[in-house]
């Protein structure tokens, strides 16, 4: 049975008044238990709208949220009880932080949870071990850390409520790219042990492609995809249309494959872009130029992924056009 | 949710009352509060009553924006009728068990104290549904600015007010967020005695306090760097001028007054 389910979930803000709003409309989603879900959509498709229905946090206008079978607006004190079931993390999470030392603070979910002493020490450390703050870090004053310091405490705060329903919204923003990859690994090492189910919603294309195993595309308060990454980055076009981007890798792979690449169609990460053109590159002996272009790829594969398009594409379409404009000037 | 409090709202609109400059608004308003409490009686009230409907009519504002405006301020007009009703003793009694007396005088005062409040009420709703807070402050700069003579800083003062209603919305948009991200954590702000409540309030007032300190420090660098240094020598891009229906309104004004002193 699903973990997580609503049903026919609409949500309108300020009814009745002139700035009424229809945020999300008629949404059946499931979750499984251990399922890796990302949620993309353009700024004012209704995601964090969205999220915030699964824990209880807005009552749906109609429709309804179903938690392990029951439903979760039941009563005032199971909605209490489901917040500590489905974690939270808010965007820019770092602002809640309040309390005078960073155990205080990751201890206050627990707290309220009415845990025993030591069971919410023993969370807290857990917690804090998964998002990579060490002991050091307990006794600091969270206003003291800094940024992505701030943002792992505040991440750690809902862990160590050990949620089966981890829901993270936009985790990475404003972090920079190495703090972007901790906490991705943060969420990846919770899930790993604890089996939870974790919700990911971003904007960051690369990121979703690495991680996650489904991909729900909302645009205008409704899903308008839900599927594998493979299906969802494979309609480019319509992602563009939506005011979203596939991954640079699945771009990539459709210029190639334009320029004659036989490349495989489930292409969205550099990883299997490079195993797919090492794979070509071993099979055909073809023509030196284009071997010599597949290193040039695969070396590149490290770089940051804006820079890497240009310079594929670039790579790619150059050496052949000078090669007959070179020859062409000298028959000349 | 918090985000349905009415703060003066600004409902923007282009009628007559809309293009009024704010000067005049904020003149007319103290000339008809002014007024209110001059009128005696009920021939006075109900001109005072007309003049009002006639205003909210030609400005289009919605009664359900008034009645939503006027919600907050129930109760202080529930106290002042039944304080009214019970305690003032006229002549003729109209219903008397033991202690408690309740006459015709009582009952009449009590009627004007409510609708006065009201009335006082909606004329300042009046000036500030149909008037920016922007285009208010400014109003009340160029109002003080003779101030200025005697060393008072009443630029200061005007952009300190304009700061400080531009981020009333704001904090109640960040208060909504903090609190969310607390309840996630389980927090609860609804039940439990004085002290818990008191208690469960911390988490929420302690983010927002330091949010409030660096937005307030961001936007002194963001008005700092873009060389803001106070009124001397500031210009507007938007000159406030009289225009013909402001000396029209004003003369309205003054029409109030008289009439009123007339039906008195």
């Amino acid at each position: 049975m699903a973990l997580i389910r609503t049903e026919n979930l609409s949500h309108t803000y300020s009814t009745g008044t002139p700035f009424e709003r229809v945020a999300v409309h008629d949404i059946n989603f499931t979750a499984e238990k251990g399922e890796y879900v990302g949620i993309i959509g353009a700024t004012g498709s209704g995601k964090s709208t969205f999220i915030q229905h699964l824990n209880g946090l807005l009552k749906p206008t109609t429709g309804n949220v179903y938690y392990d079978g029951t439903d979760i607006h039941e009563s005032k004190k199971h909605t209490h009880d489901i917040r500590f079931k489905v974690g939270l993390v808010f965007q820019y999470p770092e602002y809640q932080l309040f309390e005078s030392t960073v155990f205080d603070d990751i201890a206050f979910g627990p707290k309220n949870m009415g845990l025993p002493e030591d069971e919410i020490r023993e969370r807290v450390y857990e917690a804090a071990g998964f998002v990579g703050l060490g002991e050091s870090f307990m006794e600091k004053s969270p206003f003291g850390l800094s940024g992505g310091e701030k943002r792992r405490a505040a991440i750690a705060g809902v862990i160590a409520m050990r949620p089966e329903v981890l829901i993270l919204d936009e985790p990475t923003a404003g972090l920079d790219p190495q703090g972007q990859a901790e906490i991705i690994r943060n969420i990846m090492s919770y899930k790993a042990t604890h089996g939870a189910t974790v919700l990911l919603v971003t904007h960051n294309m690369e990121e979703i492609a690495r991680n996650v195993n489904r991909i729900v595309l909302l645009n205008k308060g409704n899903i308008v995809m839900d599927g594998t990454p493979a299906h969802v980055f494979s309609e480019s076009e319509r992602l563009s249309k939506l005011g979203l981007a596939a991954p640079k890798a699945s771009l990539i792979a459709a210029k190639l494959r334009t320029l004659g690449l036989p490349l495989e169609q489930d292409i969205y990460t550099l990883k299997r872009l490079r195993k797919n053109l090492n794979e070509l590159k071993g099979e055909s002996g073809k023509l030196k130029a284009e071997n010599e272009q597949h290193e040039i790829m695969a070396g590149q594969m490290n770089r940051p992924p804006v820079l890497q398009q240009e310079d594929v594409t670039g790579q790619m379409n150059r050496p052949p056009v000078w090669d007959a404009n070179d020859g062409g000037e000298q028959h000349a | 949710m918090l985000k349905d409090i009415t703060l003066g709202q600004f409902f923007p609109g282009d009628t007559l009352v809309h293009r009024l400059d704010p000067r005049t608004k904020l003149i007319l308003m103290v000339v008809y509060i002014t007024a209110l409490f001059m009128a005696k009686g009920f021939p006075a009230y109900t001109f005072m009553l007309a003049v009002l409907i006639t205003c909210l009519a030609v400005s289009r504002i919605k009664p359900k924006a008034i009645f939503r405006g006027l919600k907050p301020i129930f109760i202080i007009i529930c106290i002042t009728v039944i304080l009214n009703i019970f305690f003032i003793r006229g002549e003729t009694v109209l219903f008397q068990y033991r202690a408690i007396v309740i006459t015709q005088e009582g009952l009449i005062t009590a009627v004007f104290m409510a609708s006065r409040l009201m009335m006082l009420i909606i004329s300042t709703f009046l000036l500030t549904y149909t008037t920016s807070p922007i285009t208010l402050t400014d109003g009340l700069e160029r109002m003080l600015s003779p101030l200025k003579k005697i060393k008072l800083p009443v630029h200061e003062f005007a952009m300190m007010m304009s700061i400080a209603l531009r981020m009333i919305p704001t904090l109640i948009e960040e208060t909504d967020k903090i609190m969310s991200a607390q309840k996630s954590r389980g927090a609860d702000f609804e039940t439990g005695g004085l002290l818990k409540r008191a208690k469960a309030v911390l988490p929420l007032l302690i983010p927002l306090f330091i949010s409030a300190f660096r937005r307030a420090d961001e936007l002194a660098t963001a008005m700092e760097s873009r060389c803001y240094h106070g009124g001397e020598g500031r210009t507007k891009m938007k000159i406030l001028r009289f225009a013909s229906r402001d000396f029209v309104a004003l003369l309205f004004g003054a029409c109030i007054v008289a009439a009123v002193v007339l039906l008195n």
